[in-house]
C-alpha cells in the first residue's frame, strides 16, 4: 500500500471524472452545447502523450550513458503507450471537431503536427524493428529519440502559435487561463489531466514489467 | 592536432574525394535536372502555390538522395582508421560542412535550372534565395545526422525516409511559408519569425549531433 497509492489514486481521479465530467453541469454555450465535455477527455490524452515522451527521451539519455537494458525497455514502453494516448486524442478532437467545425480534420496546424508528431514516433518504433541486435538497436533508438524530441517541441508548441488556428492558446486565441472555464468545470479538468497522466504511467510500468520478464526469461534459455 | 585542424583535413579529404571520383556530384546533379524536366513535361505550366511546393519537393527528395550515401562510401576499416586519429565531433562536423556545400551547390544549379525552365515571377528574389539557402543548410544538417544513424542501420533506402522525413516536415513547413512570401513580394518584416524559427532549429539540430554523434560512432 506504501508503494502503488498512486495507483488507486489515479484509477479514482479517472473514475471521477468521468461520472463528474459526463453528469456535471456545464455552461450552455451556442454550437459547444454539451460538447463541451470532450475538454475531460480529449486535452488530457495529450497532456498524458507529452508526459511519456518525456520520460522516454529522459530514459534514453540515461541508457545512453548507463547501458542498462531496463532504461531502454522503459523508454520504449513510454513510446508505446504514448503512442496510443496521441491516437485517442486525435480521435476524441475528430469525434469533436465533426460535430462543431463540421469537419473531422480542418486544416489546423495543430492536428498536423500531432500528426507529423506520431509519425516521429512511429519512425521510432519501425527503426527498433530494423535492427536486431540488442545493443545497437538500444543505442541508435536512444539516439534518434532524443534527436527527435526537440524538433518536435517546436513542431507541437513554436509552429501552431505562427500561424492562425482554431486551437486555445494560438494564433491570438486565448489560453485556457484566458477562457471563462467554470468553477465546476476547473474542478473536473484539473484531476483528469493528472488522473490520466497516473494511468498512463501505471501502465507503462505494467508493461515495462513484463517486458522485463521476458528478457531475463530468454536470458536463462540461452 | 587542434579540433579546426581535424576539422580543416576532413572536410579536405571528402572535397578531394568527390574530386577524384566525380560521381556524387554528377548524378546528383543529372537527377534535379531529369527531375525537373519531368515535372515540366507534367506540367508545362503551373500557377505559384503549385510553382513553390513543386521547388521544394524536388529538392527535398534529391537532397535525401545525396546526404543519404555521405556515410556509407566508406569502408568500415577506414573508419577505423579515422577514429584513432582524430574526435568523433571532428568527423561529424566536417561532414555536417561537406554536405552543407554539396547541398548549396546542388540547390542552386537546381533554382536555377527550375526558374529557366519553369518561368514564374519572383516578387522579391532576394528574400526567395535566402529562403534557397536556408533551406539546403536545414537539409544537410537532419539528414547528415539521420544518415549516420540509418548508416549503422544497414538497411539504408527505406529508413533513411522513414527517419527523416517526420523531422523534416516542420522545416519544409516553415520554408514554403518564407518562400512563398518572398515570392509574393511580401514585406519582408512578414518573414522575420521564420528566418529565426529556422536558424534557431538549425543551431538545435548542430548541437545536438555533435553532442549525440560520439554515441553512434563507438560502435
Amino acid at each position: 500500500m506504501k508503494s502503488y497509492w498512486w495507483k488507486f489514486l489515479g484509477a479514482a481521479i479517472v473514475l471521477y471524472t468521468i461520472i463528474a465530467g459526463l453528469l456535471g453541469s456545464v455552461p450552455a454555450l451556442p454550437i459547444l452545447h454539451e460538447s463541451i465535455r470532450v475538454v475531460y477527455f480529449h486535452v488530457p490524452m495529450w497532456f498524458a502523450m507529452l508526459l511519456m515522451y518525456l520520460i522516454s527521451v529522459v530514459y534514453s539519455i540515461r541508457y545512453l550513458s548507463s547501458g542498462k537494458p531496463e532504461d531502454d525497455f522503459v523508454a520504449v514502453e513510454s513510446v508505446n503507450v504514448g503512442v496510443v494516448f496521441c491516437v485517442f486524442g486525435l480521435l476524441s478532437g475528430m469525434l469533436w471537431a465533426n460535430i462543431t467545425w463540421g469537419d473531422p480534420w480542418p486544416n489546423d496546424p495543430k492536428l498536423n503536427s500531432s500528426a507529423i508528431a506520431s509519425l516521429m514516433y512511429l519512425a521510432y518504433l519501425v527503426l527498433r524493428n530494423a535492427l536486431d541486435e540488442e545493443q545497437k538497436r538500444g543505442k541508435l533508438a536512444a539516439i534518434y529519440n532524443i534527436f527527435a524530441f526537440p524538433i518536435m517541441l517546436v513542431l507541437l508548441f513554436i509552429l501552431p502559435r505562427l500561424t492562425d488556428s482554431l486551437h486555445p492558446g494560438n494564433g491570438g486565441n486565448p489560453g485556457f487561463s484566458g477562457y471563462d472555464m467554470t468553477g465546476s468545470m476547473k474542478w473536473v479538468f484539473r484531476p483528469a489531466a493528472l488522473g490520466w497522466m497516473l494511468i498512463g504511467v501505471w501502465i507503462m510500468t505494467l508493461r515495462y514489467r513484463i517486458r522485463k520478464l521476458e528478457y531475463l526469461e530468454n536470458e536463462h534459455t540461452q | 592536432m587542434s579540433f579546426l585542424t581535424q576539422v580543416r583535413y576532413l572536410v579536405y579529404k571528402e572535397m578531394l574525394l568527390e574530386w577524384r571520383s566525380k560521381y556524387a556530384l554528377n548524378s546528383i546533379l543529372l537527377y534535379v535536372v531529369s527531375t525537373v524536366f519531368v515535372c515540366y513535361q507534367a506540367f508545362r505550366s503551373v500557377d505559384g502555390v503549385v510553382w513553390n511546393a513543386l521547388f521544394w519537393i524536388i529538392l527535398l527528395f534529391a537532397s535525401i538522395n545525396a546526404i543519404s550515401k555521405s556515410f556509407v562510401q566508406e569502408s568500415k576499416g577506414r573508419q577505423l582508421y579515422y577514429y584513432t586519429l582524430v574526435s568523433p565531433h571532428a568527423v561529424i562536423f566536417s561532414k555536417i560542412i561537406y554536405n552543407v556545400v554539396l547541398m548549396l551547390v546542388l540547390s542552386l544549379v537546381a533554382f536555377f535550372f527550375y526558374s529557366v525552365v519553369f518561368r514564374n515571377p519572383l516578387g522579391d528574389p532576394l528574400f526567395y534565395f535566402i529562403a534557397v539557402v536556408l533551406g539546403s543548410i536545414s537539409f544537410a544538417t537532419v539528414f547528415t545526422m539521420i544518415s549516420g544513424i540509418s548508416a549503422k542501420a544497414n538497411n539504408n533506402g527505406t529508413l533513411m525516409a522513414i527517419l527523416s522525413f517526420p523531422v523534416i516536415i516542420p522545416l519544409l513547413i516553415v520554408l514554403i511559408k518564407f518562400s512563398k512570401n518572398a515570392m509574393d513580394g511580401l514585406d519582408r518584416s512578414v518573414s522575420y519569425d521564420e528566418i529565426f524559427v529556422l536558424v534557431a532549429i538549425n543551431a538545435i539540430v548542430i548541437s545536438v549531433s555533435l553532442l549525440l554523434f560520439p554515441y553512434i560512432w563507438r560502435d
